[in-house]
């Protein structure tokens, strides 16, 4: 028997879970004052979850999908992309939309159920949240061929959860990012849980960083907790797409501390001691921990951290509270660039239905 | 003006506007190289090179998703699915993402793209290329479904669809692919959307129809004529969305209605219209609207599916029932 193939997969961490620098940094961590940005851009997404769940809870939001400890996938990913990168998301994403320039009013708006919500005035080329998992994939490898095709160097990033590697939508996704060699990244997102099925029957492979060989393309496994470890490798991927050099599928490694969604209560299916130890590998006390020992951030810094960002979002909140809601056309006014005329007595129909309701 | 058949049409149509718009690109399983199992898109690739003519990965609903991926970013994707039996993966990202894409970004991201494919019984085909899936996509909001009957109006609806701002089915009765030649001028001139085409005059009975079975509605019209029955023929054309007010015009002339489609009777797009007639034609109607059409059973393997396809005679009989209401 002769062995024909023979693969790897690297695995890239440089805080561990106390926050102690395990191997060296990469040249843009090697400044602590630079990571400063990266840290408060997680602090600012984890006060918008809570202040968006805690809204949910007093029904003044519909239901939220929390990305409780999973702020260094997000953050990292969209730290290392170019304005004019196209971000292709799962839901989740918060922390990397922010960072792209989605205001925290249309997440909210979005959540709310209200379309004006994926109207980003931020990146106007990027993806709205997509909500059946996975199935966004191939929406990135199309948008990476449109670079491609008119020779633009930018590179489409999807980013999807552990259950969407499950899907056919994934595999057939990379297995065309390798086969004509996209520039696309596919970030998974892998939080352990896909809603109460757990990873470990999610799939026997080993790693989702693997399923990338199949595709033909590079697979890389990181700490998806350690915000520079996500970072080094997106952009690395990202440079290779943009040279040349095809795509890649990066699995972070993290960890959904809440529930699936505010409609979804885990302790049903998943044990408190498993959560609890899993806070002890939470992203956003790696990072403060780091920059505590590297005497970049003190107490005093982290106080008025958390202060501006309890501000910023009750700011954004309260804009968002005083947006009035959509008239009932609305539900017409976007569905095709022009409204066919065969349309235009449903749509006056619903004019009058919604001034009966006042 | 050299006659062509209604895949040489389709052709014609997709180079001109290759020609004429660098956004537009054609994509899906053996249209490259081999010019699709139809030829439907052959000499494109060799004439515009392999970056605007892909031959992808045998994966519908990838092709669909590139689509929409390709659409959203700039481009005109015009997608090729093989037969429509192999359509059906490509429903997710038509329904959840192509048809809302404008909708749920509030304009910010458009999806101009056409998926393309061949529908319809009646060329002997295996198993799983026969079906006649137009209501599934009639019944999506935001996307237009388009059917055309002849190599003219295939050339004139392909033009329109790929310049069409937004997503379009694009279904091509397989069985019409090389029946007849018509004269069609490469002028590049499109045909609306959204609208009716009334084929035939006629005073006495008003006939629906599209795609495929528009060949034996008007084939039964000649029949009815040599009986003194006046039909009038309507091409419906584009199915969502849909031009009722043309339909609604003609039953108020002629007072009677049948609707002719290949598709399973339940719940097929027979049904829109025959319910649209009685909310807004009633009052014309001589007799109650009738439908000729296939049955509600799987489409039947080569050796029954004549047995299938309405016929002239069921057309025709159907017809004289209606001709015969008191």
């Amino acid at each position: 028997m002769t062995v024909i193939a023979r693969f790897e997969i690297d695995f890239v961490q440089f805080l561990d879970h106390l926050g102690r620098v395990i191997q060296p940094l990469p040249a843009f961590a090697r400044d602590p004052q630079a990571l400063i940005p990266l840290y408060r851009s997680m602090v600012l997404t984890r006060t918008f979850d809570a202040k968006a769940t805690a809204l949910q809870r007093t029904g003044q939001l519909g239901t939220f999908a929390s990305s409780l400890g999973q702020e260094a996938v997000s953050v990292g990913t969209a730290a290392a992309m170019r304005p004019e990168d196209v971000l292709v998301p799962a839901y989740r994403e918060y922390g990397g939309q922010m960072m792209r320039g989605v205001r925290i009013e249309e997440l909210l708006l979005y959540w709310i159920g209200d379309e004006r919500g994926s109207d980003f005035s931020g990146p106007r080329h990027d993806f709205p949240i997509c909500v059946p998992v996975g199935s966004q994939a191939g929406h990135a490898a199309g948008a990476a061929y449109a670079f491609k095709y008119r020779g633009e160097p930018r590179v489409a990033v999807c980013i999807l959860g552990d259950g969407g590697t499950s899907k056919g939508d994934f595999y057939e996704a990379i297995n065309v990012a390798g086969a004509w060699q996209l520039p696309v990244l596919f970030v998974i997102n892998n939080n352990q849980w896909a809603i109460s099925v757990p990873r470990a029957i999610q799939t026997a492979a080993k790693t989702l960083a693997q399923k990338a060989i199949a595709a033909g393309i590079e697979g890389v496994q990181t700490d998806g907790n350690d915000v520079v470890a996500v970072r080094f490798a997106v952009e690395r991927a990202l440079d290779k797409a943009r040279g040349g050099g095809g795509p890649t599928v990066i699995e972070a490694l993290t960890y959904r501390l809440g529930d699936h969604t505010t409609a979804d209560d885990a302790s049903r299916y998943r044990n408190a001691e498993e959560v609890k130890e899993k806070w002890t590998y939470e992203p956003l006390a790696r990072l403060r921990n780091y920059l505590f020992g590297s005497g970049a951030w003190t107490r005093t810094d982290e106080d008025a951290l958390l202060a501006e960002c309890v501000g910023c979002v009750q700011k954004a909140v309260d804009n968002f509270l005083a947006i009035p809601p959509p008239r009932p056309e609305q539900m017409f006014d976007h569905l095709y660039a022009q409204l066919p005329k065969a349309l235009l007595p449903q749509r006056a129909a619903a004019i009058e239905e919604g001034a009966d309701r006042g | 003006m050299a006659e062509v058949n209604l895949v040489q049409a389709i052709n014609m149509a997709l180079a001109y506007e290759m020609e004429h718009d660098p956004a537009v690109l054609v994509l899906g399983e053996d249209v490259g190289v081999n010019g699709g199992v139809f030829r439907a898109t052959v000499g494109l690739q060799n004439r515009f090179g392999k970056e605007r003519v892909l031959d992808t990965p045998l994966a519908e609903a990838l092709i669909a998703g590139m689509s929409i991926g390709m659409a959203a970013q700039g481009l005109k994707p015009v997608a090729e699915i093989q037969f429509s039996g192999f359509i059906y993966p490509t429903l997710d990202q038509i329904i959840n993402h192509a048809a809302r894409l404008r909708h749920r970004t509030r304009g910010r991201l458009a999806c101009p793209m056409v998926l393309r494919s061949t529908y319809g019984a009646g060329i002997h085909a295996p198993e799983h290329h026969s079906e006649s899936p137009e209501a599934l996509f009639a019944h999506i909001p935001g996307v237009r479904v388009v059917i055309p009957s002849s190599p003219l109006r295939a050339y004139g609806l392909l033009l329109a669809a790929i310049r069409d701002p937004d997503p379009v089915i694009f279904l091509e009765p397989t069985r019409l692919y090389r029946l007849f030649k018509q004269e069609v001028p490469n002028d590049g001139e499109a045909v609306p959307l959204d609208a009716c085409f009334v084929v035939r005059q006629g005073r006495d009975v008003t006939l629906v129809s599209w795609g495929a079975s528009l060949y034996e509605t008007q084939a039964a019209a000649d029949v009815l004529a040599q009986g003194g029955i006046s039909a009038e023929v309507i091409d419906v054309a584009t199915l969502k969305v849909l031009d009722m007010n043309a339909i609604v015009e003609s039953v108020g002339k002629t007072g009677r209605c049948v609707i002719v489609h290949e598709a399973p009777r339940c719940a097929g797009f027979g049904a829109e219209i025959a319910a649209n007639l009685a909310e807004h034609g009633l009052l014309s109607l001589l007799a109650p609207v009738q439908r000729v059409t296939g049955y509600d059973v799987v489409t039947p393997l080569p050796r029954l599916e004549s047995q299938f396809i309405p016929s002239v005679k069921r057309i025709v009989d159907s017809v004289r029932r209606t001709m015969e209401f008191v």
